[in-house]
């Protein structure tokens, strides 16, 4: 029995002689855009009871290598909407550059309706849906916190392919596998968003910005937190994490200085 | 009118032979019967006011705005045709547009006046079309502090080479009016429109070339003087628009805005006070000229 699933349907060898691998097309254009460079990792994000907390690290890294590590990736827009930026950093400052211009335009007339989080969102979504539909996709994967049209606390995600998806606790990348259980476990479905402190909310974002700098290799203990709440933006974009501890490092291969 | 019937002002680009371009002269006359429009130039920020005469009683009151927003650090505010200024302000917009495009920052006041001043005087060179039948002031306010590049994400390394000279000065406020023939100049404090003269004059009694007044008071001062503007056409309802643009550090943040509207009722009830003071006192004269009788 021939194990590889891949082989099946094909002309068999012994009949046919192996397959000409010389028609197979080896060369092509490069497609620099169908793939991202200089990237961001993580956002995490958690509603609660009157706001929204939001959190990414400082660096981008190039490819493996910890490149940048002062890079912000937490954008505002207007008074109180907050993007968090993960994947492409040059992607993500094309888009800063398309929300600034925006922002603009809306203030010529003076009617004083600020787009919110949530038209935000719609409209990102889209962008990247286009894109994504022009084979030329943005290499991001975005959270927009902030307000919706109600003034009911807003977060929300969208990707490179145009994907959008709520929850009241969301993550992107490496955090969507590792921060999302932790966030499920403090702020279980059946608990109201009334119930969520702020507090708590930047706590748990703490907690996950710690774990996600001990397992993911493209983070850095740099990071930076945005509260958004009806009084404004609270950003912090030079904190630390702290209460690190590595003990467990010393019974696992490929820490320090252990050679077998 | 010596032009009339020299055949001379019947083309837009055509001189006359002791060197006017009519066309460019008449399209000067249309904004002389707009409503006034003044800015000043304080120390920590840029006013604009203007006089909008109220044509009919069926338009809502403080809707239809006379001053536009370019970016978001400048205002434009013009006297005469109110369509070709809302085109001229369109221009604005996309030239300051065009320049984030390039430059990922701000464009500098005297760069948007430079560009306005240039598209303005084009329209003096072609029969195919006619000048500008506005003479707009446009006024910003360049950030003083250092604005990081749009997109910016980082501020790189904190050591190293660096060529930044320290505590140079950079930014302020920019002031300038642009006429129908695309002349434009920077000033101090600038009038256009109907009340021009009366304007110029309260202009030129505030010693604005010291840079002391504050925003402030030029607030107060700009209602002032579009009230006593306004004084040769008292039988015309008018209502007084006013936005400001303040430091970084100030009111607005840098930002062209509208004035706020305790602000801004409080500066018409100071600008109606002293008119009313003015009357007085030419009424106790008059009564002392009686008494003397």
């Amino acid at each position: 029995m021939d194990h590889f699933p891949g082989t099946w349907g094909r002309p068999r060898n012994d009949v046919y002689g192996a397959y000409d691998a010389s028609y197979l097309q080896t060369t092509g254009p490069k497609a620099h855009t169908s793939s991202p460079a200089v990237t961001g990792t993580s956002v995490v994000g958690v509603k609660f009871n009157g706001g929204v907390a939001i959190a990414t690290d400082n660096l981008a890294s190039y490819g493996s290598l910890a490149r940048f590590s002062d890079v912000k990736r937490l954008r505002s827009f207007g008074d109180n909407a907050m993007v968090g930026f993960g994947g492409d950093v040059s992607d993500m400052q094309y888009l800063d550059r398309l929300l600034e211009s925006m922002d603009i335009r809306e203030n010529y007339s003076a009617h004083g309706n600020m787009l919110n989080a949530k038209n935000l969102h719609t409209y990102l979504a889209k962008v990247f849906y286009k894109r994504r539909s022009e084979f030329n996709p943005l290499w991001n994967h975005v959270l927009v916190a902030g307000f919706d049209g109600e003034g009911e606390p807003f977060l929300s995600s969208a990707d490179l392919l145009g994907t959008t998806f709520s929850a009241p606790h969301l993550a992107t990348g490496f955090g969507a596998h590792l921060a999302v259980p932790i966030l499920r476990r403090k702020f279980p479905e059946e608990m109201p968003l009334a119930e969520v402190t702020q507090e708590a909310a930047v706590e748990a974002l703490k907690e996950c910005m710690k774990v996600l700098f001990y397992r993911d290799a493209r983070s850095i203990d740099k990071y930076s937190i945005a509260v958004i709440t009806k009084d404004g933006i609270d950003l912090k974009e030079d904190e630390q994490i702290q209460g690190q501890s590595w003990a467990f490092a010393e019974r696992i291969k490929g820490y320090g200085a252990q050679v077998v | 009118m010596t032009s009339i019937g020299t055949g001379y002002d019947l083309s837009n680009s055509v001189f006359s032979p002791d060197g006017r371009n009519f066309q460019v002269e008449y399209a000067v006359k249309a904004v002389e019967n707009g409503g006034t429009a003044v800015g000043i130039r304080c120390k920590d920020g840029v006013v604009l006011a203007v006089e909008k005469i109220i044509t009919s009683k069926l338009l809502k009151p403080g809707a239809n705005k006379r001053i536009a927003t370019v970016d978001r650090h400048v205002g434009i505010v013009s006297s005469g045709l109110v369509p070709d200024g809302r085109h001229f302000v369109s221009r604005a917009r996309d030239e300051a547009s065009s320049w984030r495009g390039t430059y990922k920052g701000p464009i500098p006041t005297n760069a948007l006046a430079n560009r306005l001043g240039g598209y303005v005087q084009a329209y003096t060179l072609y029969s195919s079309v006619r000048p500008f039948g506005v003479t707009a002031i446009v006024g910003g306010w360049d950030s003083e502090a250092e604005v990081p590049v749009d997109g910016q994400v980082g501020s790189g390394p904190k050591s190293g080479s660096g060529g930044k000279v320290e505590g140079a000065k950079a930014g302020g406020p920019g002031l300038y009016m642009i006429e129908p023939s695309g002349l434009y100049w920077g000033y101090y404090g600038a009038a256009t429109g109907k009340g021009r003269q009366a304007a110029k004059a309260e202009l030129e009694k505030l010693d604005l070339t010291s840079g002391n007044l504050s925003l402030a008071d030029g607030v107060k001062e700009a209602a002032r003087i579009i009230y006593v503007a306004h004084e040769d056409s008292k039988d015309k309802e008018f209502e007084l628009e006013m936005t400001w643009i303040s430091s970084v550090d100030g009111p607005t943040k840098g930002r062209h805005e509208e004035v706020p509207k305790d602000l801004l009722e409080e500066a018409e009830k100071a600008a109606k006070r002293s008119l009313e003071g003015d009357d007085e006192d030419e009424e106790d004269k008059g009564q002392g000229e009686q008494m003397e009788e």
